[in-house]
């Protein structure tokens, strides 16, 4: 099934196309990343999604409910982290989660009570849970942020940049529990500038650029596509001719390989050894998608 | 159900955690009117026979309370929530523009109620207040506190910035209150006055929730009645087009 599809979604702000005819879809299950540089719509587009912005044209579907005329379906679907910190300053964190699981319909019960605690311990809260909002640290209000989108136990969620300003530490934490809601099945949907992470989590990618998709496939895909592993080595002296004319690149001193796997790492090195070439320092590098990134956005 | 539940809890316990502010400082303020006003005026004769002017002023000052109150209610919390972004909360939800209406407009009457009950209370130690018709008190009551929290909502939803809402409050709320006749019976304006008073609807809130504790009252408290329903109905429905437009919420 497919959790959120948008269809031609077009938004214009001005003589800016926020939204130039977005289709995605996204399956049920998938932790997907959407990334693009700043101001490319990808917030737009969440913000269509979530209902805060009309699309012009377009349509767009949560767990298959229009976000227009089902709205009441497509939002219970959604559970939504946003870019910017906010807070209610009259709350403590535990009444803050109450409230929002009140407003998705769900009375307070033992139950409720459970699943906040469960969520704040997950996400390393649950010592503020009586807290005002006011006295924790921006980390810890991102962390509040999360527990919000999921307190009414959305089958999709849709987190718009989470790690922004969330120390090393605790990122993993996040990370360690937004994997765990994937595997139990909840689809995710990620913003990130952080590159590696959305490398190491998400399954499918889309790069948007002005309110367009410009690429979008597997993560193992793009990585292949567009970037690829190299074998690069300093070396004392000069590289002789027949290893000059193997060379791929050369980036200052270091002289680099392509390779498609392994096994060709001890044939390489083997030349190197018969034209007596010492090698002073040594590395793989593996695809990356930053390079990806930067190749995609530059086409 | 329980979304417009929870969200009516929210509204009343925001002002209820800052109750100082929201509740005790405006009775106090009244307070100090009353003091004031009945010292400085002390022996002028009143609107009605038989009413001194201390007990004319109670009923007006309360009901002068009450709709600032309301009104103070609904346009600050909508226009706090815009400003710190907050608002998202409720805009992510499942939420109808009916149960942010009446969220909002229901605990904008409660305050307008306890604000109201409080500025009565004290006015019960300083004079003897008769209660001619109960039913009317409460029907202006509420329909001036709905009014004004309908008119608070408008105005926050309009208003971006704090300075603009304090410009709706100063030039619009401010006025109409202070020329409704709570300090004076309009009887003793100029009769241009008069007629002018005629078209502030807070004039008739204020006239009829009078006549619900002496009986008597300016115009009849059947056209006040009228009058007020009217601007309340015309307000609402102003209110719940913009909610369900969207407008300044959803883009």
């Amino acid at each position: 099934m497919v959790a959120i599809e948008t269809r031609d979604v077009r938004k214009r702000y001005g003589t800016l196309d926020a939204l130039a005819g977005v289709s995605l879809d996204v399956r049920e299950g998938e932790f997907f990343a959407l990334l693009g540089p700043n101001g490319a719509g990808k917030t737009t587009l969440i913000s269509t999604l979530a209902g805060l912005t009309s699309a012009d044209s377009g349509g767009l579907s949560v767990m298959g409910f229009d976000v227009v005329k089902d709205y009441r379906q497509a939002r219970r679907s959604l559970g939504i982290v946003p870019q910017e910190i906010v807070f209610d300053p009259f709350f403590s964190v535990r009444e803050t989660l109450r409230f929002q699981a009140g407003y998705f319909g769900i009375s307070r019960s033992a139950a409720l009570d459970a699943w906040i605690d469960e969520l704040l311990d997950n996400l390393s809260l649950l010592d503020k849970a009586d807290k005002n909002m006011r006295q924790l640290s921006g980390g810890m209000k991102r962390r509040v942020l999360v527990a919000q989108a999921l307190v009414h136990r959305p089958p999709v969620i849709v987190l718009d940049e989470p790690t922004a300003g969330v120390d090393v530490e605790l990122r993993q934490t996040l990370w360690a529990f937004i994997r765990r809601l994937n595997q139990a099945g909840h689809t995710i949907l990620l913003t990130t500038h952080y590159l590696e992470e959305a490398q190491q989590l998400c399954s499918r990618i889309a790069m948007m650029k002005r309110g367009a998709i410009v690429a979008m496939d597997t993560t193992d895909h793009l990585l292949n596509a567009f970037s690829e592993r190299v074998l690069r080595v300093i070396i004392s002296g000069e590289l002789p001719p027949p290893l000059v004319a193997q060379r791929t690149k050369q980036s200052g001193a270091w002289h680099c390989f392509s390779i498609n796997d392994y096994a060709e790492v001890e044939p390489l090195l083997a030349q190197m050894r018969m034209q007596r070439v010492a090698i002073q320092k040594m590395e793989v590098t593996e695809p990356d998608l930053e390079e990806v990134f930067l190749k995609v956005m530059s086409r | 159900m329980i979304g417009f539940q929870t969200l009516l809890l929210k509204e009343i316990l925001r002002f209820w955690k800052v109750g100082f502010q929201t509740v005790a400082a405006p009775v106090l303020t009244a307070i100090l009117y009353l003091l004031i006003f009945s010292h400085v005026m002390s022996g002028t004769n009143a609107a009605f026979p038989g009413v001194s002017y201390e007990q004319f002023l109670i009923p007006g000052l309360a009901m002068m309370s009450m709709l600032q109150n309301a009104f103070a209610n609904t346009s600050s919390s909508l226009i706090q929530s815009k400003i710190t972004g907050n608002i998202l909360f409720i805009l992510l939800p499942p939420l109808s523009h009916w149960n942010f209406y009446f969220a909002y407009v229901l605990a904008a009457i409660v305050r307008a109620l306890v604000v109201g009950a409080g500025v009565f209370l004290v006015g019960l130690v300083m004079a003897h207040i008769p209660v001619h018709n109960g039913a009317w008190i409460l029907i202006f009551a509420l329909l001036g506190s709905a009014m004004l929290g309908a008119m608070g909502m408008i105005a926050g939803l309009w208003a971006d910035k704090f300075d603009q809402l304090a410009a709706f409050q100063n030039f619009i709320i401010m006025p109409l209150t202070f020329l409704s006749g709570v300090f004076y019976s309009i009887h003793s304006l100029p009769s241009s006055w008069q007629l002018l008073s005629h078209f502030n609807p807070f004039f008739y809130l204020i006239d009829g929730f009078r006549f619900g504790f002496f009986g008597k009252s300016d115009v009849s408290v059947w056209l006040s009645f009228g009058v007020t329903t009217f601007a309340f109905l015309c307000l609402s429905a102003v209110t719940l087009a913009l909610l369900k437009s969207g407008y300044k919420l959803r883009q």
